[in-house]
């Protein structure tokens, strides 16, 4: 009797292994998408059961930052310099909501800038970076040429060599716009190229059998089959863009200015805090909604034929 | 056929394939089928021999049904076609013709991930009907299948084989498809792969289900698994 269950036991382990491995296997491919299925319905579920875990999250976070700042702050000037209060960063960071001098108006204009500039630089990332992959897909000495070297842009820190750039680009939209390319290019690069490079070897030969040209092959095979690896990348690349368009925005503050420089202003005074905040989290914001739209193109993009864009969760 | 890396993995194997005819080449696992057919179609290069095809009209069925997954099944059909650039109107005909010919109307829209592996085999099967082919090569085409779809499908090959006439060259690791498919059952030893059997199949077409359980059936079987026993020791 013992031995019958211990076997029944073993075989279930094994089972489960196995459903481990199958899901580790496809993981590069779904991480894209799993976000979005998480947070939309899938059929046979109630909104609610979907909305409510997030916000639990994010009362449950809102209520340690009250316990938090009122136990550390308890005099409110002394709260106001540190972590102030959530409803006082909106009465005195997001309020009046349309003023031209003061609250949430002069936020939003200068996130417009950033969003330009953001959605400029993912743009130059896109092309170059499939460009790049498609480049050194073709060619393996062109691979060993450029890959060490997007791997060495991709390390450098950027921050450290500002003073080569304004003096390069200046002090205005161009550095700002190399910041973001050198961030968000190297995962559509990678991710594109590691696309391209796992075509089925089957497809490969069914396209020979065929006699293509170079083009056809690229055009018909490689880049379909790569639209979810690169998808991927996408989406890695234009959280990065965000990131490097805000940073970017502290250190090349001539011209249109960016949230960045809202942020870094109303670093200095005490009564500007919640000003910071209310500037942080808009930015925030807008990271969480490229995030968004990508996940939404990814799975309008892939959802028919791709195992990631319709699994039940 | 020697590789780069010294695999000696065909050796001294010849015959002809003509239209109308049907062979089938079994043997055991790495005896070189598989080359064979990928030095016929032209995907490897010979090291020795010759190969004489006519390679402008090959149809060449996978052991995977190899469907583009971004596209849809009347897409997939007609890509042979598409990509040595037949007119889109021609294509378009003679992609449901393909179609109804191994049963798939209806599914034209589906995506291969909807499909189940019979069907995705018959859409890969017609993926190459598009063109016409004179000369039918296949890779093992059914091994992954369960047996009553094998079964299924064997017969509608039989039916395609009779009305499309043309030349058929089969590999596989069932000797009761290669019989009950072929005109010819070849049958080959382990690696260096060498020609041990060669037997001539009697039956006449149309083949019928009931075939598989006649006495010759069973004896022809038989004589070729003997051959394989032998190949391995």
């Amino acid at each position: 009797m013992t031995v019958t269950h211990n076997n029944g036991l073993a075989l279930e382990t094994d089972s489960q292994l196995q459903a481990d491995a199958d899901e580790k296997l496809s993981d590069d491919f779904k991480i894209g998408t799993r976000m979005v299925s998480a947070v939309t319905p899938t059929s046979g579920e109630s909104r609610i059961k979907v909305v409510m875990p997030p916000l639990i999250t994010l009362a449950a976070f809102i209520g340690i930052w009250y316990l938090y700042s009122g136990t550390q702050y308890p005099i409110s000037a002394q709260r106001i310099n540190s972590l102030p209060f959530p409803h006082e960063i909106i009465q005195s960071g997001f309020r009046p909501l349309w003023d031209d001098v003061n609250g949430f108006k002069p936020i939003l204009e200068y996130m417009w800038v950033t969003v330009k500039v953001t959605l400029i630089g993912l743009a130059i990332s896109i092309v170059l970076g499939i460009a790049l992959a498609v480049l050194m897909n073709f060619s393996k000495h062109l691979e060993r040429a450029l890959f060490p070297y997007a791997v060495v842009l991709q390390v450098t820190p950027i921050l450290a060599i500002t003073p080569l750039l304004t003096q390069l680009f200046g002090y205005e939209l161009g550095p700002r716009l190399v910041v973001i390319v050198l961030i968000a290019i190297f995962p559509i690069i990678t991710n594109t190229l590691f696309g391209l490079q796992s075509t089925d070897r089957l497809h490969h030969d069914l396209f020979t059998l065929n006699h293509v040209s170079r083009w056809t092959r690229l055009r018909k095979l490689e880049l379909p089959s790569a639209l979810p690896a690169l998808m991927t990348g996408l989406r890695i690349g234009s959280g990065g863009a965000v990131i490097g368009a805000i940073v970017a925005d502290f250190f090349f503050t001539q011209g249109d200015k960016g949230i960045g420089y809202y942020i870094r202003t109303r670093q200095q005074k005490a009564s500007e805090r919640p000003e910071m905040f209310a500037g942080t989290i808009t930015a925030t914001m807008f990271g969480v909604i490229m995030f968004l739209i990508v996940g939404w193109i990814t799975n309008r993009a892939i959802r028919n034929w791709h195992e990631s864009a319709s699994r039940k969760r | 056929m020697t590789f780069p890396d010294g695999t000696h993995a065909v050796d001294d194997v010849s015959f002809d394939v003509e239209p109308g005819e049907f062979v089938t080449v079994v043997g055991p696992s790495g005896c070189g089928k598989s080359t064979l057919l990928r030095i016929a179609s032209g995907l490897e290069a010979n090291t020795g021999g010759s190969v004489t095809i006519d390679r402008s009209s090959i149809g060449y069925v996978f052991q995977d049904a190899t469907l583009l997954p971004w596209r849809t099944v009347e897409r997939n059909i007609e890509l042979n076609a598409e990509l040595q650039g037949m007119g889109k109107s021609e294509r378009k005909a003679k992609t449901k013709t393909a179609i109804e010919l191994v049963h798939l109307s209806g599914h034209e829209r589906k995506y291969p991930k909807q499909l189940s592996g019979g069907m995705k085999m018959r859409c890969s099967l017609a993926r190459s009907l598009v063109l016409n082919p004179k000369v039918f090569l296949f890779d093992e085409p059914f091994g992954a299948l369960d047996e009553i779809t094998r079964e299924r499908l064997n017969d509608e090959l039989l039916r395609l084989f009779e009305s499309e006439k043309f030349a058929g060259l089969f590999i596989t690791h069932s000797i009761q498809e290669a019989v009950y498919l072929s005109t010819r059952v070849i049958v080959m030893s382990a690696r260096p792969g060498r020609i041990i059997g060669d037997y001539a199949v009697p039956f006449s077409f149309p083949r019928q289900h009931a075939l598989r359980y006649e006495p010759e059936f069973a004896e022809l079987c038989g004589k070729i698994s003997a051959d394989l026993k032998d190949a391995h020791s």
